[in-house]
């Protein structure tokens, strides 16, 4: 089989098995499975609101999808995501408040810069607690998820929100911060759709990513360091270095999300906004097969589905939008089983085992 | 006792076995003998059972038999041990040995008779295996003992041994061998799957030569020898014997002083050390595995956190010590690593990725100096060059080194390593796993590099090949020079007394 064709099979095989094993629950809760599916994807395929809100919510998708495949890259699992993004988020948040008085050609750029540097920071904390004393990265980035929305929620309580304002958010950005909805260049696509220019940022992020991994030295470092590190060391790349690089390029693509949210959405950092990202992204970067554009399908799929919940929700009697958390966990677990699938299509192929 | 004909197995494209007949007698050692590829272990898979021949058919005891797997083949008296073990690790012996064949009734397991028969087993086989003990404390001689166990358990009359040698130490093949011999004088047939040809040659009483999926040569063990079976397995005559001119040594390149490692536990591997390899010669390193060979060459490499090394390591007059292994092969050391997988290959990179690990960072793989792209034609050009330098087969530098065989993996470390054109190379294990046509080849690379003024430090556990390539021969133990010797007057059992037992 071409390596092209085996790399979408497996995924293919998950999300399609992941629908049927989905449609026996909802038959046996008493819906019509082709009429549920029909309203989760027509929804969200529907011109223009259906296809806006989609790829407004892959966009944070990608990000959290690329920052846990370039940890993978690296042999590294980047489960602090979310608390990455969420620093990220406030500290683009408090630079759009503080230095409000910039114009936007410098607010703009320093935004970014925060969302990326705060990312990149608080990502390699963990990266160098790895590389300096070998505690595990998953055990560190879980407890800085805790750390991460504790402190941004603090800082927005108690310093940051207008007086009075019974919402959990900070005072608004200055208006020099926002950056373009997509409504404004397309036409006959509203701008109330939140769809900004983050979303080609996400994508122009893929190119790069893929550019860095696979095309210049250092990506070349950190994949040799995920592949097999004690090869690696062998050919004299420092392991120490390439953890803590590949911990704050994830960290980076994390702290993106706030880019989005920010500057393209809510001017303004709203605290608890992000509806579990950072773990989707794993999921994201799983069913992608770790590759970029494999993390775009994987993001589309994710966010067509959480948009379409919605409309379940509205129109079918008895179907919840829960079927879409049900079935993003199939998914997830027929992506796990991949080992599986490949232990039966080698049966098929003995050839295999002729080498042992 | 066995006998295989006319067996033709087919897997896809590739004629694995294309009519092969073999003939194992009873009470005989019997080798089946061929480079990787050449179906040897396809033809014993299906006597056992694995696979079912296509055409053709299985004898045993001069009677017809349908073996459909494994099961039918226990019950005809065969029993296979394979290369790599199938054992619970925290098992016991005893636990493992009845694994499958559990005596007792279905609810009470009766592990006390099992245990007095394993040791009985074990006696007259003189196995020296406690049923009772764990196998994870087992050694891999005494695992290997286990597996015998097992099929004897299950009253195997013959034995299928799959490369039964590879993961023994020298001294544990000897041993290994008494208890084969001890096997065929208790009436037992024993069939060895190898490509050693000395090993053939000291157990074996008939040897079937395969090459290519078909049978190739039928011979008496006495009425041949090394270069006949080698010229049989290759299908060209073979140099067993390295020729080599005499050294033109140069300068001292490497000069090692007093040189101590401790391991992160705090024990001592290599306990002052002193050497010095120059321009043009082969030093050669003989010890049995595991008496600090591994460690020395890693620290001479970079490998090797510079807290745990005491002593001095000259290069060209600098000291290494604290160097990382980047400066040591921008200076001109190369390393051929004794674990090809572990060190040497990025298994799911490339050959073309593979073979710019170590350079990827400088020109020409990156433009200039300081450049962060990869040049993807300079990358290719490399790969390109090694693959045809070294004869690395399949010639596809977009397969991932994973899909290649352990001779070309080798060529592959080795044409990299080569291309750097080293003032030092330090190489561990050149040959292991590699077949025989590719060792001649291997072999014939290092003397030449050699005769081009390389200094070559070489480890390995095969004691012929680290006589006849080295100039100078140093005697390792317990992580100790035990002395000097001449390879070209040292006989093998004077060696072999230093190696076991230090002075």
């Amino acid at each position: 089989m071409p390596k092209l064709a085996r790399d979408l099979l497996f995924p293919l095989i998950a999300v399609v098995a992941a629908f049927i094993v989905g449609g026996i629950l909802i038959l046996l809760v008493g819906d019509n499975p082709f009429q549920a599916y029909g309203l989760l994807l027509g929804s969200a395929l529907s011109w223009p609101d259906g296809i806006g809100y989609t790829l407004f919510h892959a966009t944070p998708l990608i990000f959290t999808g690329l920052a846990v495949l370039v940890g993978f890259r690296c042999g590294l699992f980047n489960i602090g995501a979310e608390g990455q993004l969420y620093i990220a988020a406030f500290a683009t948040a408090w630079v759009g408040i503080t230095f409000a008085h910039l114009t936007p050609w410098l607010l703009i750029p320093f935004c970014f810069a925060a969302a990326i540097l705060s990312g990149a920071f608080w990502a390699a904390i963990p990266g160098v607690l790895k590389a300096r004393f070998g505690s595990h990265e998953v055990i560190n980035t879980i407890m800085l998820n805790f750390i991460a929305v504790a402190l941004v929620s603090y800082f927005t309580q108690y310093h940051y929100k207008a007086g009075g304002d019974p919402i959990m958010q900070t005072v608004p950005i200055s208006e020099g911060a926002h950056i373009a909805r997509l409504g404004k260049f397309v036409p006959g696509f509203p701008e109330r759709i939140p769809l900004n220019v983050a979303f080609l940022l996400a994508l122009l992020c893929c190119l790069l990513v893929y550019l860095f991994l696979w095309r210049t030295k250092w990506g070349y470092e950190i994949r040799a360091t995920g592949s097999n590190p004690f090869a690696a060391e062998y050919g004299g790349i420092s392991i120490r270095k390439q953890i803590i690089l590949a911990m704050a390029v994830s960290g980076a693509l994390a702290g993106m999300v706030g880019i989005n949210e920010v500057l393209g959405y809510r001017y303004r950092y709203y605290d608890g906004f992000s509806d579990n990202y950072g773990f989707t992204g794993i999921a994201v970067a799983l069913l992608g097969r770790n590759h970029p554009v494999g993390v775009i399908l994987a993001a589309l799929l994710f966010a067509a589905l959480q948009h379409g919940g919605i409309y379940v929700d509205g129109f079918s009697e008895h179907v919840t939008k829960d079927i879409v958390q049900v079935l993003q966990g199939i998914i997830i677990l027929f992506v796990a089983a991949e080992g599986f699938f490949k232990w039966l299509l080698r049966r098929r192929s003995p050839m295999q085992r002729l080498r042992a | 006792m066995l006998e295989l004909r006319q067996i033709t197995k087919r897997f896809g494209d590739v004629l694995a076995n294309d009519h092969v007949d073999i003939v194992v007698k009873p009470g005989t050692i019997h080798a089946i003998v061929g480079e990787n590829g050449a179906g040897k272990s396809t033809a014993m898979r299906i006597a056992y059972g694995f696979y079912t021949a296509d055409s053709g058919e299985i004898l045993v005891d001069g009677q017809v038999r349908d073996i459909k797997s494994p099961h039918d083949a226990i019950a005809l008296g065969i029993g296979m041990v394979h290369q790599h073990f199938m054992l619970v690790e925290t098992m016991t012996v005893a636990e493992n040995i009845v694994l499958g064949a559990e005596p007792g009734s279905a609810l009470a397991l009766d592990l006390k008779s099992a245990g007095a028969q394993i040791r009985q087993l074990s006696e007259e086989f003189k196995l020296a295996v406690n049923p009772n003990e764990p196998v994870e404390h087992l050694s891999v001689g005494q695992q290997q003992r286990v597996e015998l166990l097992k099929a004897l358990y299950r009253h195997a009359k013959l034995l299928i041994l799959d490369e039964p040698t590879a993961v023994l130490t020298p001294l544990e093949v000897e041993e290994f061998f008494v208890i084969l011999r001890r096997m065929r004088e208790q009436g037992k047939t024993v069939i060895i799957i190898t490509h050693k040809l000395s090993e053939v040659l000291a157990i074996s009483d008939e040897v079937t030569v395969m090459r290519d999926g078909r049978v190739v040569g039928r011979v008496q063990t006495k009425d041949t020898n090394a270069a006949e079976l080698a010229r049989l397995m290759v299908g060209r005559e073979v140099l067993l014997r390295v020729e080599k001119p005499e050294p033109e040594v140069g300068q001292t390149e490497l000069e090692v002083r007093n040189l101590s490692v401790t391991d992160a536990a705090g024990t001592k591997r290599i306990s002052d050390v002193s050497f010095e390899v120059r321009r043009g010669e082969i030093v050669g390193i003989a010890g049995v595995e595991g008496n600090g060979q591994t460690e020395l060459i890693e620290t001479l490499a970079g490998l090797v956190d510079p807290a745990y090394i005491s002593g001095h390591i000259n290069f060209e007059g600098r000291d290494l010590k604290t160097l990382g292994a980047r400066v040591r092969r921008e200076l001109g050391i190369a390393h051929i690593p004794e674990d090809r997988h572990r060190r040497g290959l990025l298994l799911d990179f490339s050959l073309a990725e593979n073979s710019i690990l170590g350079v990827h960072y400088r020109p020409p793989i990156v433009a200039f100096a300081g450049g962060i792209f990869l040049d993807e034609n300079a990358v290719q050009r490399r790969a390109a060059e090694i693959i045809q330098g070294f004869d690395v087969r399949p010639p596809n530098a977009a397969l991932p080194a994973r899909a290649l065989s352990g001779g070309n993996q080798q060529k592959l470390i080795i044409g990299r390593e080569y291309h750097v054109a080293p003032k030092l190379l330090l190489v561990s294990q050149p040959t292991r796993g590699v077949d025989i046509g590719a060792i001649e080849f291997i072999h014939r690379q290092l003397v030449s590099l050699r005769d081009n003024g390389c200094a070559i430090l070489l480890v390995s556990a095969e004691l012929e090949e680290v006589t006849s390539l080295s100039d100078r021969l140093l005697v390792i133990h317990e992580g100790r020079i035990a002395g000097e010797v001449d390879p070209k007057k040292a006989t093998l059992e004077e060696i072999g007394l230093l190696m076991t037992r230090g002075h």
